[in-house]
C-alpha cells in the first residue's frame, strides 16, 4: 500500500479540527482532516448557538457545514466517518492509516479530537440505548410523555434538558453524586423551582432493571451506602464528556483525567505534534475557544513546517 | 424535508415500490437531531461501498413515517432514530438510537448480503 504524503493531518473535524484546517489549507500547505465521527462533532449537538461572535443564533450543524466547506474551498481534503486502524505519531514523519486500507503521512499532526459523553459504565446500559436509556432530551422527549423518568447529572447540560423535559413527561427525578450542583445559578434555580422535578443528592446509579425497556433503576447513597429502588420508564445521562485520547495515550503526554497537556502555542511532548480543542487540558470549553485553539495550533504548525523544510 | 444528501422517501406508495422493487434497502427514519446525523452520515459514507443495498432517509415526523413508526420491529423503540433493512420486501432488522457506522457495517454485512 503507497501512502500519500500531506504537510499537514488534522485528527477530529470538530471546532478545533475544522478551524486548523481552514488556516493550514488557506496558508497552501497540503492538508487532511480525518474524522472518526460526524463532521462537527459536538457542535452538531446543539440546535441553537446563541453565543458564536458575529452569528446572530444558528443551529451548530450549519456551523459546522459552513466551517466544512470553507476548509475544502480553500484545500483541504477531507475524510470523514472512518475509522483510523493505525496510527505512529512517535518518528519524524508521521503515519495514520484509515479503515485498514489507506495509509498518509505527514510532518505534522494536530490532535482535535475532543470528547465523547461519558456512560456511567453500568453493563447493562448498551442494552437499554433507545429502549429506556437515551442521551438526548430533543430527539427522545416525545416517547416519554406523560411518563416519570430520571435524569442523571448535575451540570448545566443535567439540569436545562430536565427542565425542558418537563414540558412532557410527568415526573423527574435529579439523581446526582454530588452535594452541590455544577452548573450555573440560573439553570439551578429553575430546576428547584420546578414542582415536577425533585432530587436525589450524592447518589449513583448502580442497576438498570427491565425486561425488553427499562422498568426501575437501583440508586445508592455514595455516603450511606444505603440502596433505594426507583420505578421509571426512562433515563436521560448528562454526566460530562471524556477526552478521545485512547488512541495516542501512550505516546502523548496526559494529565490524570486523560486530557492532552499543551504549551500556550498548542505543541504537545511530541515535536510535530500539536492539539486543539477540548481534547487538551483547560478550563473553558467552547466553539469559541476550540475555534482559537485550531488557530494557533495552525500558526504555530505552519511554522514548525516552513522551519523544518528550511 | 430532512437536509440529507440521501435520497428521501416521501409517500407510502413510493416507500412500498422501493421495498418491493429491491433486495436490499436501507432506510433511516428520523429528524436533524444529534442521535440522526451520525446515521445518515455513515449511510452516506457507504453508499459507494454498497452497491448492492439503496439507502434511502424518511423524516420521522410525516405523516407516511406511519409505515416505519408503527412498524411491528419497532414497537418497542424509544430512541431516534429508527433504522430498517429491509430484504426481498420484508423487514429483516431494525434499530433504535444513535448507531456507528461500524455497527451499520455490520448490519448491512449481516441482514443484506
Ligand atoms: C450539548 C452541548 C451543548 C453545547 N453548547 C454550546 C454552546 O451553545 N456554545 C458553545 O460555544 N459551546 C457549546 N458546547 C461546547 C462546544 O460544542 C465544544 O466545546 C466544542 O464544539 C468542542 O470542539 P472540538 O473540536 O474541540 O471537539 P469535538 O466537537 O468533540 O470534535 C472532535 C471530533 O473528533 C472526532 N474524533 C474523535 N476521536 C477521533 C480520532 N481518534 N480520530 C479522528 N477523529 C476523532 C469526533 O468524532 C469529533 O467529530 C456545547 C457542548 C455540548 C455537548
Amino acid at each position: 500500500m503507497k501512502a500519500i504524503h500531506y504537510d499537514a493531518i488534522i485528527l477530529g473535524a470538530g471546532a478545533a479540527g475544522l478551524s486548523a484546517a481552514i488556516y493550514l489549507s488557506r496558508a497552501k500547505l497540503k492538508t487532511l482532516l480525518i474524522n472518526e465521527g460526524s463532521i462537527g462533532g459536538q457542535m452538531v449537538l446543539t440546535h441553537a448557538v446563541a453565543n458564536y461572535p458575529g452569528v446572530h443564533e444558528t443551529s451548530g450543524r450549519d456551523i459546522s457545514l459552513i466551517m466544512k466547506k470553507q476548509a475544502k474551498e480553500f484545500g483541504a481534503d477531507i475524510e470523514s466517518n472512518v475509522e483510523i486502524t493505525k496510527l505512529d505519531l512517535s518518528g519524524k514523519e508521521k503515519l495514520v492509516e484509515i479503515d485498514d486500507d489507506e495509509i498518509f503521512t505527514s510532518d505534522v499532526v494536530i490532535l482535535a479530537t475532543g470528547g465523547k459523553p461519558r456512560k456511567l459504565g453500568i453493563p447493562s446500559e448498551t442494552k437499554f440505548k433507545g429502549f429506556g436509556i437515551s442521551y438526548c432530551a430533543t430527539c427522545d422527549g416525545d416517547f416519554y410523555a406523560g411518563k416519570d423518568i430520571v435524569v442523571v447529572g448535575g451540570g448545566n447540560s443535567a439540569l436545562e434538558e430536565a427542565v425542558s423535559l418537563t414540558k412532557l413527561v410527568k415526573s423527574i427525578t435529579i439523581v446526582h453524586q454530588f452535594d452541590n450542583f455544577q452548573a450555573h445559578e440560573y439553570a439551578i434555580e429553575q430546576a428547584k423551582k420546578n414542582d415536577k422535578i425533585s432530587f436525589i443528592m450524592e447518589s449513583e446509579i448502580t442497576e438498570i432493571l427491565g425486561e425488553e425497556l427499562v422498568t426501575a433503576v437501583k440508586v445508592q447513597n455514595q455516603k450511606t451506602g444505603k440502596e433505594q429502588l426507583i420505578n421509571t420508564d426512562g433515563i436521560f445521562i448528562y454526566i460530562g464528556y471524556i477526552p478521545n485520547t485512547d488512541k495516542f495515550k501512550d505516546v502523548i503526554k496526559l494529565n490524570n483525567r486523560n486530557e492532552i497537556l499543551t504549551d500556550e502555542n498548542m505543541k504537545t511532548n511530541v515535536d510535530g505534534i500539536f492539539a486543539a480543542g477540548d481534547v487538551r487540558e483547560k478550563k473553558f470549553r467552547q466553539i469559541t475557544t476550540a475555534v482559537s485553539d485550531g488557530t494557533i495550533a495552525a500558526l504555530n504548525a505552519i511554522e514548525y513546517i516552513q522551519t523544518n523544510k528550511k | 424535508m430532512l437536509q440529507t444528501n440521501l435520497n428521501h422517501i416521501n409517500s407510502e406508495d413510493e416507500f412500498k415500490q422501493i421495498i418491493e422493487n429491491n433486495e436490499n434497502v436501507m432506510i433511516c427514519c428520523g429528524r436533524m437531531g444529534p442521535m440522526c446525523l451520525p446515521v445518515y452520515d455513515a449511510m452516506e459514507s457507504l453508499e459507494d461501498k454498497y452497491e448492492n443495498v439503496k439507502f434511502y432517509d424518511m423524516d420521522f415526523d410525516t405523516p407516511h413515517a406511519h409505515v416505519i413508526r408503527n412498524h411491528e420491529l419497532a414497537r418497542k423503540f424509544m430512541g431516534l432514530p429508527f433504522t430498517f433493512y429491509f430484504k426481498n420486501g420484508q423487514a429483516v432488522h431494525a434499530t433504535t438510537s444513535i448507531q456507528t457506522k461500524k455497527q451499520v457495517k455490520s448490519n448491512l454485512d449481516e441482514y443484506l448480503t
